[in-house]
């Protein structure tokens, strides 16, 4: 071995201790304990034949795909917009929209409160117009609020950087060849955006797959993956369940990310 | 500067607007009743006050110097671990070194909830080590690494470390005299960047803290989710006053930093995105 690299092990042998002790070594543990159930059945054949967690699969991927759809709806309107327009207080609108981004799922979820808790301000402001208290943070509607909260600022970092380096002049031909607006959004815009809004939409779709702050502070009727484990895990002391279904979580934001990677040829990752 | 028609215009405006205020006035909400005396008669009418504020801190003030110390400590220890091998990522460009460059990511893309499990199940059973603060600080490490790394090698990537340093060799640097010298004088903007990243993270991190701690060990997020759930109204939004008054100085201080290396095209390669940080 060279001087060169022997050097260059001793600087990346830290790393690799850390590492395989603290990460390798623990999820290869998780994967063992996920497999057998204490009376020895298999846990991943228990989990497919229990409905409970079956039905709590389905909701949650039901509420990040619901998630994905309007947060790309919302996000390309403000994305295009925010992109084309410019006014005083442009920057300063879009630092509001991403600010929220680092705030922790716990919060989001108090915020969800302030605003459709029982003391929040959309019950307020519809009991003193219709005389009925409008509440729902802790209903899935609630959850969606939450989500949607935390989706948006990434989305729009995504989409508002593809916007910015459309080419109008596509556009304008387009236009001159006496295309209507929407024609022009459908056979223009929307395909151009196509790589940001598919990598943005799986980060978005595996974001709220794993959340678990927003969730946990509303405490909704609805059960989630995340909220699923922690429960299982916690009150029931069922490791081998909440084994499996954290290495079936994990596998599904990992291959959500992978197709957000592949869309965008860069590295994207995240999970709640 | 384009000819959109003025229907389409309003329309994109009035969604901006209403996702605006969707994104702004539940936090406006969590501020004025942090101070506000008795937030069902509101604040015009109950007058504002700073005692929410001060009965939180003698609750819970606690949380907010354990989180400090975690989010130094986390910020200490990416620097060890993490610069060093930033550069050897960055100097051997290969296929192991992609493979690492990999492994160390995939934190990001599992759950914190996962990854909590996974030491719990591995750990927990060294009741010394699980009680201390430094379980916390592992996962959030872990958590934490990857932004640091992709920092520091995203700096690197856009000034010619090599070619400076193949010059100190030429002047008899030893490898270390080099890397002390020359690698990490020049790599100091991505090396700042990161630590403002990882302590930003650490300072809100929920998923894996929530799983880790004890009942010794409550961070600020702990404390939080605590207050959201056994707490008045008024005492939690007071909590999440302190919270935001930690927190958003340095994300105003990540925003600067992102411009600043923008201009200078550091972040071409690795550069990495701020919506990876997850909720």
């Amino acid at each position: 071995m060279t001087q060169q690299s022997r050097f260059a092990v001793i600087l990346v042998l830290p790393l690799a201790i850390f590492v395989a002790a603290f990460f390798l070594l623990p999820m290869a543990q998780l994967a063992m304990r996920s497999l057998f159930s204490g009376d020895g059945t298999l846990t991943y054949a228990a989990i497919l034949a229990t409905p409970r967690y079956l039905a709590t699969l389905g909701a949650t991927l039901g509420v990040a795909a619901l998630t994905t759809i309007l947060t790309l709806v919302l996000a390309t309107v403000v994305a295009l917009f925010l992109a084309r327009t410019r006014f005083p207080g442009r920057g300063f609108v879009i630092a509001l929209l991403t600010f929220p981004l680092a705030f922790p799922g716990v919060v989001v979820g108090f915020l969800v409160i302030l605003l459709a808790g029982r003391q929040g301000l959309v019950g307020t402001v519809s009991q003193a117009v219709t005389g009925e208290k409008i509440v729902f943070a802790y209903s899935a509607a609630g959850l969606l609020v939450g989500y949607l909260y935390f989706s948006i600022p990434r989305v729009l970092l995504t989409v508002m950087a593809a916007a910015e380096k459309l080419d109008p002049a596509l556009e304008e031909a387009a236009r001159s060849l006496g295309a209507g607006p929407w024609r022009v959004l459908a056979h223009i815009v929307l395909p151009a955006l196509g790589p940001a809004l598919t990598a943005s939409g799986a980060l978005c779709f595996a974001t709220a797959m794993g959340a678990f702050g927003t969730a946990f502070t509303l405490a909704t009727n609805i059960d989630v993956l995340p909220m699923l484990i922690y429960t299982e895990f916690t009150l029931n002391a069922n490791v081998a369940v909440a084994s499996a279904l954290s290495i079936l979580l994990g596998a599904i934001t990992w291959l959500a990310l992978t197709i957000a990677r592949s869309a965008s040829g860069s590295g994207v990752a995240a999970a709640g | 500067m384009q000819r959109t028609s003025p229907l389409i215009r309003a329309l994109g405006a009035g969604v901006t607007f209403l996702v605006s205020a969707f994104m702004i006035v539940p936090v406006i909400l969590s501020l004025a009743a942090g101070v506000t005396a008795n937030y069902f008669q509101g604040i015009w009418r109950s007058g504002a006050t700073i005692d929410w504020v001060a009965e939180v801190w003698t609750l819970y003030a606690g949380t907010v110097f354990l989180s400090l110390q975690i989010a130094l400590a986390t910020v200490a220890a990416t620097l060890l671990i993490g610069v060093p091998a930033a550069y050897v990522l960055n100097r051997h460009p290969s296929r192991g070194a992609r493979a690492v460059e990999e492994i160390i990511t995939l934190p990001l893309a599992i759950p914190g909830l996962a990854i909590a499990l996974a030491l719990l199940v591995t750990y927990g059973g060294f009741g010394d080590f699980r009680k201390s603060w430094a379980f916390i600080l592992v996962g959030h490490v872990l958590y934490t690494l990857p932004f640091m790394v992709r920092s520091v090698m995203a700096v690197l990537a856009g000034i010619d470390a090599r070619t400076l340093e193949e010059g100190a060799a030429s002047l008899g640097a030893t490898p270390w005299q080099r890397f002390a010298h020359v690698i990490l004088p020049n790599a100091r903007p991505g090396i700042l960047a990161g630590a403002l990243m990882v302590m930003t993270l650490s300072i809100g991190e929920f998923n894996l803290t929530w799983m880790l701690h004890t009942p010794l060990t409550k961070t600020l997020p702990v404390g939080l989710a605590d207050s959201y759930a056994s707490m008045r109204l008024e005492i939690a939004s007071a909590y999440t006053l302190i919270f935001f008054i930690m927190i958003v100085p340095l994300l105003i201080g990540l925003q600067l930093f992102a411009a600043s290396l923008d201009q200078t095209g550091a972040r071409n390669r690795t550069g990495q995105p701020a919506e990876e940080i997850r909720p």
